[in-house]
């Protein structure tokens, strides 16, 4: 049993899935869905402490055919430190899911909704899990076209979702195709899928245009996927529209897989090594990482709608994942995985908040919340905290965060970089503030709905809030196993 | 009671007093009794801690590896907790006073906030590395921004986004970029007497990572990052009390001091000539606050001017970077916040008893408050530098500093300044008691503010006049 772990962790939800489309009667699917997100996030916590405490690879022949032959599930330091942020993040969004969907989706659908929700569930998790690039691929589709069709639910109280999970779709199949364009010239050079093949056959045929032309395919594939900018168009109305439980469950984990993804394929097959990875493509990331967190940051502080607002504020946190990843460095890789982790958490305290507001009263905006911290305190305070762990304020994550990602810039002598990075997220406090002026410090209007928190509504959202508090004290673990997960791609000392 | 335990209950008092605040806000009488009592308590243990060798650590515990939150008082370190601790009373007292008599609301959320700046500054004081030094610096600035805006006007709004806009961003933006270069070249956070920093850096670069940390240190005041200060006075008097004497901007420049005495080294600092810059710009904020001042008529605008000026001597003495000028800043950390906080008692004492706030309207106040105006003139004096007042001692030890490292030009900046505050602060004093009498007074006769304020600004007062006697106890040897 213990050794099938790595592909129940995947099965399960996927399995789950048709089962739950099935089912009728109130709470059905959802309590499947619960059940089987609860027991991949305890199978993703057992994997992760196994290979904490051997340090080991865990390689698994799926129907027992060895690499190269069969396809392979690899947990290593990486995929072990990724997996638990992502079943754990969909095992809480599940818990809020139901009053949430309740509240927003056609009773009729929810069924339906928790298949798909399930479908995107096992899809990330299959990506992580994979040691086969075109099985990234397959999972990769899994989760994106149950992803449009969860942002499309959105369209029972807001129309808009329909173009919003229809541009999601165009640009989503783009970058998938993007990937597998690159995929295929790799296999051509190659004749192998196996990532660790790859990256041992790629050492032979590196300096060819071919595999530089597959590289800049994967990566741009990957690049839209993960929304950095400028080709982050798609994520903001796609979050902003879709149901309240979907934003929260895909502004925490969807363009985070991606992000592993992209480390896994440029550190993982490639290697740092490789012409022209190091200065041209490094440099590349970390332009538009930092030109990323800007544009995001500046475009939040102009947004009202609060699902807006803080995608917007996404396009910057991944801009500075991207610029952990350009710093091409063991640490700069160590500050990527710290804060793919943090952030996810920090954006589900936020949208899982944000979400218990917007499924009482249709839309969480500035002029919703006026007044709303004596209404709903313990709800506008998860906002509050999540909002200074984006700024980086100390003693939550977000500070553990940038303290590495800066550390990773000025390693390599980057002090203007890390200078800028720290003024876009001191550009923050100006969203974070207006939010708190506005739940706090202003007067509740005459006439406004009254907004109601029971621990339905906040406990979801309380739990990651802990977890960001509770990450940005006792953050040891986390830079260790990070630390230990960047090293699977570069060496080097702490 | 041991050292470790010592710090603890430095750290933890006002947290427990912030906690009992809150529980006991429908007893107002028992809310701020046990805030004063907790204040006596403190300020004993700070006057302990005080008196004890160095060598004391408190550990809490590691964020990761080379990311301690821990605690080691050090000479400037404790002085810094002997001010803050010591005028924690003092300015409860005056606090309790002044709310009643001012009919100021929230008074639990106001002492709640108090607490736990008072619990930051303590933080600060005794922190052991430059981690834990930011992690309190921070708090600072988050726990007393609902200080400033108690009012809840929209001006006090304003003030409030101009307070935590610059503080946080200058911190975030800069001061945090120093510690983390810190943290790469030498491989440390811990503070290290001598500095860490020698044989770690091309000295081409230090004076650009001094500019971080001038700069990033917003709390400091140092022009042109002086903005949040003067806009921070809209908030109720105990509050810029707290500003100006207790907490903030003692942390800010104690900061500017700590880091150039143990993370830069003076001695470092000297021999590369990397502080040069900053003793022009420190100079430069002394003269150009003090011109400032003399054309602001409202009294506590007047004084927070006066503050930015103050404080560019403390920023002085860190730049001159000899034992001596070093040694004079730290004296004048203690010497201003006892003559600061006085001018500021007196400030709301006028404004409690007769509603006044500009200077102009203030003639013959001396005669109907003649305890307040007596403080007021002691306190001004201090801070003027005029013996036999702590303030002359310090001025003193800056120029004996200036002299060593041979910067002349200081000495003329630091009398033409003095010249300057004799004349914005006796304005005040002249008007007082010579003047004749302005159209708002009703009567002559004598009309104090309550017992609970006029008590606290005598009490500062007469610190100012035993500091001067008692300055050896105060005069810190940084070698070199």
């Amino acid at each position: 049993m213990m050794q099938h772990l790595p592909i129940l962790q995947v099965l399960l939800p996927l399995l789950g899935a048709p089962l739950a489309a099935l089912l009728r009667g109130r709470d059905m699917a959802w309590g499947l869905a619960l059940l089987l997100t609860g027991a991949a996030f305890l199978i993703s916590i057992i994997l992760f402490s196994q290979q904490q405490m051997t340090g080991e690879t865990l390689v698994y022949d799926l129907g027992g055919w060895p690499a190269p032959i069969g396809i392979v599930y690899v947990i290593d330091a990486a995929s072990a430190l990724v997996l638990p942020v992502i079943s754990g993040i969909a095992f809480v969004a599940t818990i809020a899911a139901r009053r949430l969907v309740e509240a927003e989706i056609d009773a009729r659908d929810h069924a339906l909704f928790y298949a798909a929700w399930l479908l995107t569930i096992a899809g990330m998790l299959g990506q992580v899990t994979t040691g086969d690039a075109f099985n990234i691929f397959v999972f990769l589709e899994i989760s994106s076209l149950s992803a449009y069709a969860l942002v499309a639910m959105g369209a029972g109280r807001d129309r808009r979702a329909l173009p919003a999970a229809f541009n999601y779709l165009i640009l989503g199949t783009v970058g998938a195709t993007f990937y597998v364009i690159g995929l295929g010239l790799l296999y051509m050079l190659t004749g192998t899928l196996n990532l660790m093949d790859l990256s041992e056959r790629l050492a032979d045929v590196q300096s060819t245009r071919a595999a530089f032309t597959a590289l800049a395919f994967i990566a741009l594939g990957l690049f839209l996927k993960m929304a950095l900018f400028p080709l982050h168009f798609w994520l903001v109305p796609a979050y902003a529209h879709a149901p309240s439980a979907v934003s929260a469950l895909m502004a925490a984990t969807a363009t985070k897989v991606s992000v592993y993804v992209l480390i896994r394929l440029v550190f993982g097959v490639f290697g740092i090594d490789f012409p022209g990875l190091a200065d041209a493509v490094g440099l590349l990331v970390l332009t538009l990482g930092i030109a990323g967190a800007f544009v995001g940051t500046l475009a939040a502080i102009l947004e009202t709608d609060l699902k807006k607002l803080f995608a917007q504020s996404s396009i910057a946190q991944l801009g500075y994942m991207a610029i952990g990843i350009g710093a091409m460095s063991a640490t700069g890789l160590a500050a990527a995985f710290i804060h793919l982790f943090n952030h996810a958490l920090m954006k589900a305290a936020l949208f899982l908040a944000i979400g218990a507001i917007a499924a009482q009263v249709g839309r969480a905006s500035m002029g919703t919340i006026q007044g709303a911290g004596r209404q709903i305190p313990l709800t506008m305070t998860a906002i509050l905290v999540g909002g200074l762990a984006l700024i980086g304020v100390p003693l939550t994550a977000g500070f553990i965060s940038k303290l590495y990602l800066v550390r990773a810039l000025l390693e390599q002598d980057f002090w203007l970089l890390a200078a800028l990075t720290f003024i876009s997220s001191a550009l923050a406090l100006a969203y974070v503030w207006k939010i708190i002026e506005a739940a706090w410090l202003k007067e509740r209007p005459k006439g406004a709905p009254v907004l109601v928190e029971t621990p339905v509504h906040y406990v979801p959202a309380w739990l990651m809030v802990i977890a960001t508090i509770g990450f940005g004290i006792f953050a040891s673990p986390l830079v260790d196993a990070a630390y230990a997960a960047a090293h699977v791609f570069i060496g080097g000392a702490r | 009671m041991a050292g470790d335990m010592l710090i603890l209950a430095l750290l933890g008092l006002p947290l427990l007093a912030s906690a009992l605040v809150l529980v006991l806000r429908d007893k107002p009488n028992l809310r701020d009794g046990q805030a004063l009592l907790i204040g006596l308590i403190t300020a004993a243990c700070a006057i302990e801690l005080y008196g004890r060798a160095d060598g004391d650590t408190l550990f809490i515990l590691s964020l990761a590896v080379g990311l301690d939150i821990s605690f080691t008082p050090e000479p400037l370190g404790k002085l810094f907790a002997l001010v803050a601790g010591v005028l924690w009373p003092v300015a409860t007292l005056y606090t309790v006073g002044y709310m009643r008599g001012a009919g100021e609301e929230n008074h639990t959320r106001f002492m709640f906030f108090y607490a736990i700046a008072i619990h930051a500054a303590m933080g600060i004081a005794l922190s052991g590395n430059l981690l834990t030094l930011f992690v309190f610096y921070e708090l600072l600035t988050f726990s007393t921004y609902p200080l400033v805006t108690h009012k809840g006007t929209p001006e006090a709004m304003r003030a409030g986004r101009i307070y935590l806009g610059i503080l946080v961003a200058s911190s975030v933006i800069l001061l945090l970029l120093g510690v983390i270069g810190i943290w790469v070249l030498t491989s440390t956070l811990d503070f290290a007497t001598g500095g860490i920093l020698a044989g770690h850096i091309d000295p081409f670069y230090v004076p650009l990572l001094l500019a971080l940390f001038a700069f990033g240190i917003g709390k400091a005041a140092l022009m042109p990052l002086h903005r949040w200060l003067p806009a921070a006075m809209v908030a109720p008097t105990p509050v810029s009390a707290l500003l100006h004497a207790v907490a903030v901007v003692k942390a800010g420049v104690f900061t500017v001091l700590k880091v150039a005495v143990y993370v830069f080294g003076i001695d470092f600092l000297r021999e590369t000539g990397s502080s040069d810059w900053l003793v022009w710009l420190a100079s430069f904020s002394i003269l150009a606050a003090s011109i400032v001042a003399m054309s602001k008529t409202n009294l506590k605008a007047r004084l927070a001017y006066s503050t930015i000026s103050q404080l560019g001597y403390i920023v002085l003495g860190a730049a001159l970077a000899t034992s001596l000028a070093a040694s004079g800043a730290a004296l004048h950390i203690a010497a201003h916040a006892a003559g600061k906080i006085t001018l500021f008692f007196c400030a709301g004492a006028i404004y409690v008893a007769h509603h006044l706030t500009d200077i102009k309207e203030m003639n013959g106040l001396g005669r109907v408050m003649p305890v307040t105006f007596t403080a007021f003139a002691l306190g001004a004096l201090s801070i003027i530098g005029v013996p036999p007042l702590a303030g002359a001692w310090s001025k003193i030890m800056l120029m004996g500093g200036a002299l060593d490292n041979g910067h002349l030009a200081v000495l003329a900046v630091l009398m033409l300044s003095s010249l300057l505050n004799l004349v914005y602060l006796g304005e005040i004093v002249l008007r007082g008691f010579f003047a004749a009498p302005s159209h708002g007074l009703k009567s002559e006769a004598v009309q104090e503010a309550p017992l609970t304020m006029v008590l606290p600004l005598c009490l500062t007062a007469l610190m100012s006049l035993a500091l001067f006697f008692a300055v050896d106890v105060f005069i810190l040897d940084f070698g070199g």
